[in-house]
């Protein structure tokens, strides 16, 4: 019969909670306790405000609060009020700043503003740009390729397009970039070995081993060293050139330079035009068959125009038009034909 | 009755809706409080796997997760007086109950004790179709009961079939599936008035809630009241409230009467409140700190002070002894009891093979009652508390929430009612064919 909580008002509590004594003296003067209509006269003889009657509250709650309590209690709309309204809010608030164009732009300023701080501090700040590796051409050349205005940001720095464009100098097989401490770039570069010279359509160029261009040559007498290939088509078989070529140590002294023919094999060419024509597949057998010969039976050193390799199981022999005739004449004198 | 039917059908969808949600609200709307609680069910499904009764007596699916009663207000007699003060009371109690469970809750499962209830025995024979009952005979033999003329403006709230009995074999609980013939039913109805309900389901309704079932205050608290036994071999509760004290006899696990002495625990409280002049909210507080119904020497002795604010000193220094306060209340307490037993007599509760009384509610704690009891009702009485549920606060534990801890069970496994049984088919063609053809038109 006790409800479990009793409500605050309840008259039950009210009696047994009588002060029975313990007021405020100021109270005590201003409503003395006893009949309410006698403490209501003397307070208006004294000129006093009628006490306020307590007012008696309701504890149930109107329809309106018990509408949005359960509203509160649905789980969508709790889960819409948490979270959704919050964004939704922030949403519109942030689009609507941002609808006019003065905001969008000091916005995009500040942010700029900061990143120019940021970017301007001396830890990211690259002086100088060091080159290892490279001859002073190629340092040249890099620098030359690479135009940077230092000191900048390192941020400023586009380290990609860098790279690439140091990579499509042809002389530089391989490079690398760093931003390094104490501002520095430093640029790793691997340089291309220079192997050959090559004569081709644009005039005298100076391969690597691979056949890729390292530079441009003005004459052929500034590399000496490096052995000659000429003809269309010789950049693509540079290895089997230098295969070749090494075979052919014991003619060196003699060896003009090879020659690619009709973009598919080598011809060797040797001074007093002599030629050795090389097969498309197995040039290198066919060379150290050549040598094999020219040891043994010296085939070089006689009045041979040319030693036709091209099928490698019947090597044949071309001879000047002298030692044609001579031949023809030894064996007319062989056969006692002769004139 | 089609149209009850209907209505009592569609709570019972709403409270398969509810049960399929997993939150219901329990409401017992009382004459001297209103009581709210929330049940969560859960567990349900394991529960399946035992064949009859479960080890917890299918009280473990559900958890009681809020509680909250509240005074109540406009309500006598168990019946609502005063819409908007009821209406309020229930807002008060669901709202803090819902705060309590942190959840909304929208299906209702409420009882009330007032309107008068009165109960009837049916019983209805038919020829089964065939060997075997079906579901369908189950439906017929329901619909077959001969329904007394039980007068205008009541509402049948509860028709439970009590009794099957199939040829000469009488006794069943469950008859379908079983070979016979003739298949014979007994039901018990309950009517009560049409505007009580109808002004419960109106302010129910106010609070945005939806009623999932409606249940009479004497048959749920005789569920929470009763062990085992007593409602097998056959016993009354009597459900003393604070403005009604309901009556229901079990037999054989099922409700066969179901009555209201219009008395209750709230006419003690006017009988102390007129005899010792005193407001009827100190008469409850004396009541309950103070009261009994059988004096001792020692009583005479006890003065308790009355109180008061006249601003008389005279009256305000007033002191009654307990044997004065007892001397009130015993020959109400007694009124009520007597009134109890003529019920009980009417009903026949002494052919019954066992005669055990629980006595709850809020009115039967008051000291001694079990003495007095015995000596109106006869010698097996004992005060009955409500079972224990689970996550029941230890404040809703006393035998005041008889009803509403019954109601919980009530909700959690209802009985079979008539209207859980499909219409039989040989009343459905006229409307099922009109259907039909609605169909057809709707669609072609």
């Amino acid at each position: 019969m006790q409800p479990l909580r009793p409500p605050l008002h309840s008259p039950a509590t009210a009696a047994s909670g009588r002060p029975t004594g313990g007021k405020p003296k100021a109270q005590m003067r201003a409503v003395p306790a006893g009949n309410p209509r006698v403490s209501a006269a003397v307070a208006r003889a004294k000129g006093l405000k009628p006490a306020e009657t307590p007012v008696k509250r309701d504890p149930a709650p109107s329809r309106a609060a018990y509408r949005m309590n359960r509203l509160w209690l649905t789980p969508t709309f709790r889960i819409a009020m948490r979270f959704g309204l919050p964004a939704l809010l922030t949403f519109g608030v942030v689009s609507i700043y941002f609808a006019q164009g003065n905001h969008r732009e000091s916005f995009m300023n500040a942010i700029a503003d900061v990143r120019q701080s940021i970017e301007s501090r001396p830890e990211f700040r690259v002086s100088t740009m060091l080159i290892e590796g490279a001859s002073p051409e190629l340092e040249q050349d890099i620098r030359e390729a690479v135009v940077v205005d230092f000191p900048t940001s390192s941020f400023d720095l586009d380290l990609p397009a860098m790279l690439e464009q140091i990579r499509g100098l042809d002389a530089v097989a391989e490079a690398s970039l760093q931003i390094r401490s104490s501002g520095v770039l430093g640029v790793d570069i691997t340089e291309r070995q220079p192997a050959i010279v090559w004569r081709g359509p644009q005039g005298l160029e100076v391969l690597d081993a691979l056949g890729h261009r390292v530079a441009a040559l003005g004459a052929r007498g500034d590399r000496p060293d490096l052995p000659l290939v000429a003809g269309q088509g010789a950049q693509d078989a540079v290895q089997e050139a230098l295969e070749v070529l090494a075979i052919a140590t014991p003619v060196a002294g003699r060896l003009r330079g090879l020659e690619r023919m009709g973009e598919r094999r080598w011809d060797v060419v040797l001074d007093r035009d002599q030629r050795i024509l090389l097969p498309e597949e197995g040039a290198a057998a066919a060379m150290e068959q050549v040598m094999a010969l020219d040891r043994a039976q010296d085939v070089l050193g006689r009045d041979v125009t040319a030693v036709d390799m091209r099928n490698i199981h019947r090597p044949t022999l071309r001879l000047s038009e002298a030692a044609m005739a001579d031949m023809r004449r030894i064996k007319g004198l062989d056969t006692g034909d002769a004139k | 009755m089609t149209d009850l039917y209907a209505t009592q059908r569609a709570m019972r969808n709403m409270r398969r809706a509810a049960l399929q949600r997993g939150v219901v609200a329990i409401l017992d709307v009382g004459t001297s409080k209103i009581a709210c609680l929330v049940l969560r069910f859960d567990g349900g499904a394991r529960l399946e796997d035992y064949d009859g009764v479960g080890p917890m007596a299918g009280q473990s699916s559900f958890r009681v997760i809020g509680a909250a009663t509240t005074r109540s207000r406009g309500v006598r007699f168990g019946e609502i007086e005063a819409m908007g003060e009821t209406e309020r009371a229930i807002r008060t109690a669901v709202q803090s109950a819902q705060k309590m469970a942190n959840t909304r809750v929208d299906h209702v499962i409420a009882c009330f004790s007032g309107g008068q209830p009165r109960s009837y025995g049916l019983d209805g024979e038919v020829d089964c179709d065939g060997n075997v009952v079906s579901e369908q005979d189950v439906a017929r033999v329901l619909a077959a009961c001969e329904v007394p003329p039980y007068g205008d403006y009541r509402e049948v709230l509860h028709a439970q079939p009590v009794n099957f009995a199939l040829d000469n074999r009488s006794g069943l609980s469950d008859p379908r599936g079983q070979i016979g013939h003739k298949l014979a039913c007994d039901m018990h109805m309950l009517t009560v008035d049409t505007a009580t309900i109808q002004n419960l389901l109106y302010c129910i309704k106010r609070c945005d809630l939806e009623v999932a079932g409606l249940a009479s205050a004497a048959y749920v608290s005789a569920i929470s009241a009763m062990v085992e036994d007593e409602q097998e071999l056959g016993g009354a509760c009597i459900d003393m409230g604070g403005g009604s004290t309901d009556i229901s006899i079990f037999m054989k696990k099922h409700m066969i009467y179901a009555d209201t002495v219009r008395m209750g625990g709230d006419h003690v409280t006017g009988d102390i409140s007129m005899g010792l002049q005193i407001p009827a909210a100190t008469a409850e507080r004396i009541k309950t700190f103070y009261g009994g119904v059988v004096a001792t020497g020692m009583d005479d002795r006890e003065m308790i002070e009355v109180g008061g604010d006249s601003g008389d000193w005279d009256k305000d220094r007033r002191t009654v002894s307990r044997a004065e306060l007892i001397g009130i209340m015993r020959p109400r307490v007694e009124e009520i009891l007597e009134d109890v037993r003529a019920r009980l007599d009417a009903a026949g509760f002494e052919h019954l093979p066992s005669q055990q009384i629980v006595l709850t509610g809020g009115a039967s704690q008051i000291p001694g009652l079990e003495g007095l009891a015995a000596k109106i009702l006869g010698q097996q009485v004992r005060i009955g508390r409500p079972l224990r549920v689970q996550g029941l606060p230890q404040a809703a534990t006393g035998a005041a929430f008889a009803s509403a801890v019954g109601l919980c069970l009530f909700a959690a496994n209802p009985q079979d009612e008539w209207w859980d049984f499909e219409i039989p088919a040989d009343r459905m063609p006229a409307r099922s064919l009109k259907r039909a053809v609605r169909w057809f038109k709707s669609n072609w």
